[in-house]
């Protein structure tokens, strides 16, 4: 009897459960990419990284054990020419060249890190997307004019491409003189033409499928239907490339560092510049280059993972 | 037939669209002839069905029609109103009466919007409702009307099914209360089974409402049963205009005869005798369209004399308007058809013209 009433409960359950479901709301785009999104075991991954990243880059500097331009290790004169003592129970990484404790360097150049991937990706962000986004209106609204404006952008940005990134970062940040700003614009600059590249492309497909046209035979007017159907539809593929430019911002800013171009002020730790000034040392302790590479490395797999897995999630073609 | 009774007129409607090329800036080396001149006429509440195989022009006449392609020449009167010189304004204000239905259901529906926001679009844009709840009344009624749940309102199109996107089509198409709508390939994109039910579905919204439609499709069967009337284009071009039944069973232009004898017939012994007039060669490039009669390089009925030379106009004849100089004799049977050998359709300023046709064999030989 009881089990009886039990599986009868459950059946009814299961009735109210479907009859409700006509009454839920629809699934929009972006919810069901996000539940793709977090059955993708890659997305998991790089998610857990970032956010451990971003702790430690937003928390760490309060909770390091020393700070990072501490030069223990020379008032103490643990540092002799050819040695730099390794990782011991006060010094988890051990020290530098210049006897400061590596870890709280390491968790204090996060936040440098974290910094000048956020600001110059979304600077390359910011022009790329306004440029491509003049470029693939006036495409679309063609005429004598819109072309010529579409052209004249869009050469401008191909001469950007034709340079090697990384040569175009040097150029710009020798050019403006080292400083933070300057690595901030440099990295920008460099992702300005994929931006600009990747928005048009986007608004000119989307500008020629049927429901623009549909739209148009509603009688919706031309500047309208731009804001409300081509930018929304085009936007899905710069945030994916957003996310993946954070990892390339990270590496192009570290090797701008490494190189000299870096933030000149000393005082702030950065991935970069401990991994130049660990070179001198690799026979003694190789250790030195190994961490912050590490960190580098960890971080940019950590937004290409989800970049990645969001290109999936909000891949038309795969959605089923 | 009154003139009161045309809802449609299209005169020598042309849609060309030229052919860029540059390195930096691009110029104008040709012009491809997507419509090159067609004349029809739609009667108040009937359906004009056009015919043709891909790429003959037959989409960009529909669109062009409805001023979605501008055309590059010719006339379209719309209710006495003639919509090419239109200003922008007053044309947006037209396209109220005058809808579309697309051929891809997934494709022409905006993915991030959900049913009640494509069925509001419309009525927000021509102001028809006076606040929410009269428009969620008059959306309501139209989603009864195209069978659709209620529940859809809330959903997006990714959740429906391909016969049910096509509703939502049709419904965002009536929901402005249109007297014309151009269905574009309508039920080309779904499965056999939900073709019929959008097709009657059709069916009977023009019987209720007294739509007029000009239906674009390639499926003959299709054409056939939803038509008034059928044209047939070929290149651009109408190449024959008649009643439904009429085209069928009596079909005039030799490319239309071409055309008919491909609809396979559902009696197994019938179709096993059945005669198939196969053409040779593909469409020529309507970049660069043949001289005198479209049809006269693949045509198994041409003749030396006027074919290649000379562009035949629709013509009379009884109730069908036919563009074939020779429809009378091929009727009649007086001409027989004979072998085409596919020629090499090259570029315009290269090789010899095209429009040599091989010497007639005895009849019967294309089978």
């Amino acid at each position: 009897m009881t089990i009886t009433s039990g599986k009868k409960k459950q059946k009814i359950d299961r009735l109210a459960e479907l009859a409700a479901r006509d009454d839920e709301r629809g699934v929009s785009l972006w919810q069901e990419a996000f539940r793709r999104l977090r059955r993708n075991p890659a997305a998991i991954v790089g998610a857990v990284i970032l956010a451990l990243f971003v702790v430690v880059a937003v928390v760490g500097p309060f909770l390091v054990p020393y700070s990072p331009t501490d030069t223990i290790g020379i008032r103490d004169g643990l540092i002799k020419p050819g040695v730099i003592p390794g990782i011991d129970g006060d010094h988890w990484l051990g020290l530098d060249h210049q006897g400061r404790d590596e870890f709280s360097r390491l968790v204090v150049g996060a936040r440098q890190t974290l910094l000048v991937g956020v600001v110059s990706t979304l600077i390359g962000l910011a022009v790329g997307a306004l440029i491509g986004g003049v470029a693939g209106a006036a495409a679309g609204l063609g005429g004598r004019w819109g072309r010529w404006i579409d052209s004249t952008l869009m050469r401008f940005i191909d001469m950007m491409l034709a340079m090697p990134s990384l040569l175009l970062a040097v150029s710009i940040a020798a050019l403006l003189g080292a400083s933070l700003t300057t690595v901030m614009i440099a990295v920008g600059v460099v992702s300005v033409p994929v931006f600009a590249r990747l928005l048009r492309g986007s608004m000119i497909s989307q500008a020629n499928s049927d429901y623009v046209l549909a739209a148009t035979s509603l009688g919706v007017r031309k500047p309208k239907i731009a804001l409300t159907h081509v930018v929304p539809n085009s936007l899905a593929p710069v945030i994916v490339q957003a996310t993946l430019t954070l990892a390339t911002a990270i590496i192009e800013a570290a090797a701008l560092s490494f190189l000299g171009l870096g933030n000149p002020d000393t005082s702030v730790p950065e991935w970069g510049v401990m991994l130049a000034d660990a070179q001198q040392y690799l026979d003694i302790r190789p250790g030195l280059a190994v961490y912050p590479a590490l960190g580098i490395i960890i971080t940019a797999l950590g937004f290409t993972l989800l970049g990645e897995a969001m290109r999936e999630a909000l891949d038309p073609k795969l959605r089923k | 037939m009154s003139d009161d009774d045309i809802l449609v007129e299209v005169r020598d409607l042309k849609v060309h669209f030229p052919i860029k090329r540059g390195v930096i800036f691009d110029r104008t080396v040709g012009h491809v002839k997507a419509v090159d001149g067609v004349d029809l006429r739609i009667p108040r509440g009937k359906t004009y069905g056009l015919v043709g195989e891909s790429g003959c022009g037959k989409s960009t006449l529909g669109r062009a029609l409805l001023q979605l392609t501008p055309p590059t020449d010719g006339q379209v009167v719309f209710d006495g109103v003639e919509l090419t010189t239109l200003p922008a304004g007053k044309l947006r204000t037209m396209r109220r009466r005058m809808q579309m239905i697309f051929q891809d259901p997934m494709s022409s529906l905006d993915p991030r919007q959900n049913v009640e926001s494509i069925l509001t679009e419309g009525l927000q844009t021509h102001g028809i409702g006076k606040d929410r709840d009269d428009r969620r009344r008059i959306i309501g009624e139209t989603l009864d009307a195209v069978g659709l749940p209620r529940w859809a309102l809330s959903r997006y199109p990714h959740e429906f099914s391909g016969g049910q996107r096509q509703r939502i089509g049709i419904a965002r198409a009536l929901v402005l209360g249109p007297e014309l709508i151009v269905a574009d390939e309508p039920v080309s994109a779904l499965d056999v089974s939900i073709q019929a039910q959008v097709v009657n579905l059709l069916d009977e919204l023009q019987d209720s409402l007294g739509l007029t439609y000009l239906v674009i499709a390639h499926d003959l069967a299709v054409v056939r049963h939803i038509s008034d009337m059928v044209g047939v284009m070929y290149l651009g071009a109408l190449v024959e205009e008649a009643p439904s039944d009429r085209l069928y069973t009596e079909p005039l232009h030799p490319y239309t005869r071409a055309l008919m004898s491909a609809v396979p017939v559902p009696d197994p012994d019938v179709e096993d005798r059945r005669e198939r007039i196969l053409l040779a060669g593909d469409l020529p490039s309507p970049a660069n369209p043949p001289s005198g009669c479209r049809f006269h390089t693949r045509c198994p009925w041409a003749q030396p004399t006027r074919c290649a030379d000379e562009r035949p106009v629709l013509r009379e004849i009884g109730a069908s308007r036919v563009a074939c100089h020779w429809a009378e004799q091929i009727a009649s049977g007086e001409l027989r058809p004979h072998k085409v050998s596919a020629e090499v359709v090259r570029p315009e300023g290269e090789g010899e013209t095209p429009g040599v046709v091989s010497a007639p064999s005895e009849p019967g030989s294309y089978v």
